[in-house]
């Protein structure tokens, strides 16, 4: 019941979330120095595009829908978030006109969101390992070797990782393709090695940096919780240092990395969208830069809308998880 | 080995990190004053220079000298990072006090501001502005954005403190004895979160700078101004790259890295120092 209870709760809070974070976006183009819609009339006009003024006029039109600009402002909120969270509707894509925007977020999606879950599991499972192996020796040299190479890993923005990694990798030692292309028929095996081979390094500059974090964070816990009585107590009834560590340390170690990774998520999701840009790999980072290069807004708004609702529901998933994996938290 | 054990306690990690913030905060600070031309000045020098001892990193092949622009681009960065962390923290703190010590609706919508804020992922929000905005940001507008995305961080734990200090028997005490709220706040409860603001402060000027140069990097950051992350836009799309010209593009990723590491360890061993004293009171 209670279980029920926060989780009905937490839905609450994600819905006003979500409606928050629109709310945001609502205002962004209204807080801007020039009007949005004539900017995006001059970008489609420094084209080279030639339109009557009727076609002005239409696609001025199209875009106030699009930005919601018609009516009183509660009109054009209502409106607006109507349209994003019942309907899902972004409109037409104008740059690649006239799929809609929709289907080129669903195709990006899987991209986006396979890149940063594999990684961040790998990372995972690695620096679980690694940290938890080096938290219980922590004076031996080895242990403190990883903690010096996790400490200068960390702090590195996963783009500049990105970077430093295709400098190495595809422009000196040209191992690695510098921009992504997938090619192989569909469900082959040549496929899936392509999508491996060209998510490699994208993913290396992710699984790195959280990689450090993960080995820091669970090495000072496991240092922590070795000096606690239960731990103690397990050693006394004779078990070996594996299942101590699996059993007693390691479950105690991982609750306070998920909190941690419920509020990196956005940190994460923006480090991913640069990552993606650097090595053209298709998810959603690329698109929102190509809405932003080619001028497209309604696929711009729509990119954007998405990666706010996107990581909302990512921080709720894991706020849900979280009692799951707590027993102190569901009992209570 | 010596070093790998020093490197074992929260001082020397904290020495090390100042040392390394110092560095780069004197660099920035002072050598700007003593470059020889404005170096976002096209052909002030030769094009295309390797590393000499005139040219100490190279020149660009727009005929910019790669030593000033760095110096100019960190000072810009860091007084992006430094303005940022400040506003960030003081507005963190105050309302994270207001809301844990004064409790009810206000907490309430507080609490849900941050919440709400620590979900919504920044840079998304400031490419839209970007985008929207005539394709690049000026930098002030991208520090104000930043503000609004990052006092909540500070914001939170300075609440959660509040919270327990309201029912701590020294506060009550000081209550009671007719010590008024502000200097209860200011004298009994602020030393408690000093040392963690102190942390997050400086875990700000890095969040700060890094999301200002991913912003860069893709070329939506403020164009007139040289940050570490523009000059590696410029380095990229001037190709640096293709043309083998390391230097160029190096540079500014190896400043990005160095001083990122020298924050993260100051910010981590006063998070330590000040974790240890909070133990032993």
């Amino acid at each position: 019941m209670r279980l029920l209870r926060y989780i009905a709760g937490r839905l609450v809070v994600y819905a006003l979330v979500v409606v928050f974070g629109l709310t945001v976006l609502f205002f962004v183009p209204r807080l801007g120095p020039t009007d949005p819609i004539e900017a995006m009339l001059a970008k489609v006009a420094s084209q080279g595009a030639y339109m009557d003024a009727s076609q002005v006029d239409a696609l001025r039109q199209s875009l106030a829908d699009t930005f919601g600009l018609s009516g009183s402002l509660l009109e054009q909120y209502w409106a607006f978030i109507k349209r994003i969270l019942l309907t899902g509707d972004f409109g037409p894509s104008l740059s690649m006109y006239p799929t809609p925007v929709m289907e080129l977020i669903m195709n990006a999606l899987p991209w986006t969101f396979g890149l940063l879950l594999t990684s961040t599991l790998i990372a995972w499972v690695l620096g679980n390992f690694v940290g938890l192996l080096s938290g219980w020796k922590p004076e031996s040299s080895s242990s403190r070797v990883m903690e010096g190479v996790a400490i200068c890993l960390y702090p590195i923005p996963y783009y500049i990782l990105a970077l430093v990694l295709s400098i190495l990798f595809s422009y000196i030692w040209q191992i690695f393709p510098l921009t992504t292309t997938i090619r192989g028929a569909p469900w082959s095996w040549n496929l899936v090695t392509s999508i491996l081979w060209n998510s490699f390094l994208p993913g290396a500059s992710i699984v790195i940096v959280v990689f450090g974090w993960w080995v820091i964070s669970v090495k000072a816990q496991t240092t922590a919780l070795k000096e606690e009585e239960f731990v103690r107590y397990a050693r006394l009834k004779g078990l070996g240092d594996g299942r101590i560590l699996a059993r007693y340390v390691l479950p105690n170690a991982i609750l306070p990395q998920i909190t941690f990774l419920a509020l990196q998520i956005g940190l994460m999701f923006n480090g991913s969208l640069i990552t993606e840009i650097l090595f053209d790999y298709p998810g959603l980072g690329l698109l929102i830069y190509t809405a932003v290069l080619q001028g497209d807004f309604n696929l711009l708004m729509g990119t954007i809308s998405l990666s706010v609702i996107a990581v909302a529901t990512a921080t709720m998933v894991i706020d849900l998880i979280y009692p799951l994996i707590d027993p102190r938290i569901r009992h209570r | 080995m010596r070093i790998l054990k020093l490197f074992e306690n929260a001082p020397f990690r904290l020495y090390l990190g100042l040392f390394l913030v110092a560095l780069f905060v004197l660099v920035g600070a002072i050598l700007p004053w003593f470059a020889p031309a404005d170096p976002l000045v096209w052909y002030t020098t030769p094009r295309n220079q390797d590393p000499s001892w005139t040219y100490p990193l190279g020149t660009t092949s727009l005929g910019q000298d790669v030593f000033w622009l760095l110096t100019w681009a960190l000072r810009n960065s860091l007084i992006l990072g430094l303005l940022v962390a400040f506003f960030s923290t003081l507005i963190g703190v105050f309302l994270g006090l207001a809301a844990g010590y004064a409790g009810g609706w206000l907490d309430r919508v507080l609490s849900f501001l941050m919440d709400a804020l620590l979900c919504i992922p920044s840079l998304p929000i400031l490419i839209l502005m970007a985008a929207l905005f005539g394709g690049q940001l000026a930098l002030p507008i991208v520090g104000v954005a930043l503000v609004l995305f990052n006092w909540p961080y500070p914001a939170r734990q300075v609440r959660a403190v509040a919270l327990t200090m309201r029912e701590r028997e020294f506060v009550n005490v000081a209550w009671f004895s007719g010590e008024s709220s502000v200097r209860i706040l200011v004298r009994h409860i602020f030393p408690y979160i000093a040392g963690w603001s102190a942390a997050n402060f400086i875990n700000t000027v890095l969040v700060g700078i890094s999301t200002e140069s991913a912003l860069a990097v893709i070329g939506l950051s403020s164009a007139q101004q040289a940050t570490l992350g523009t000059m590696i836009y410029w380095a990229i799309n001037y190709q640096a790259l293709l043309a083998e010209r390391y230097v160029w593009v190096g540079a500014p990723v190896l400043a990005i890295v160095l001083m990122f590491i020298g924050l993260f360890l100051v910010s981590s061993g006063l998070s330590m120092r000040s974790a240890a004293r909070r133990m032993s009171v």
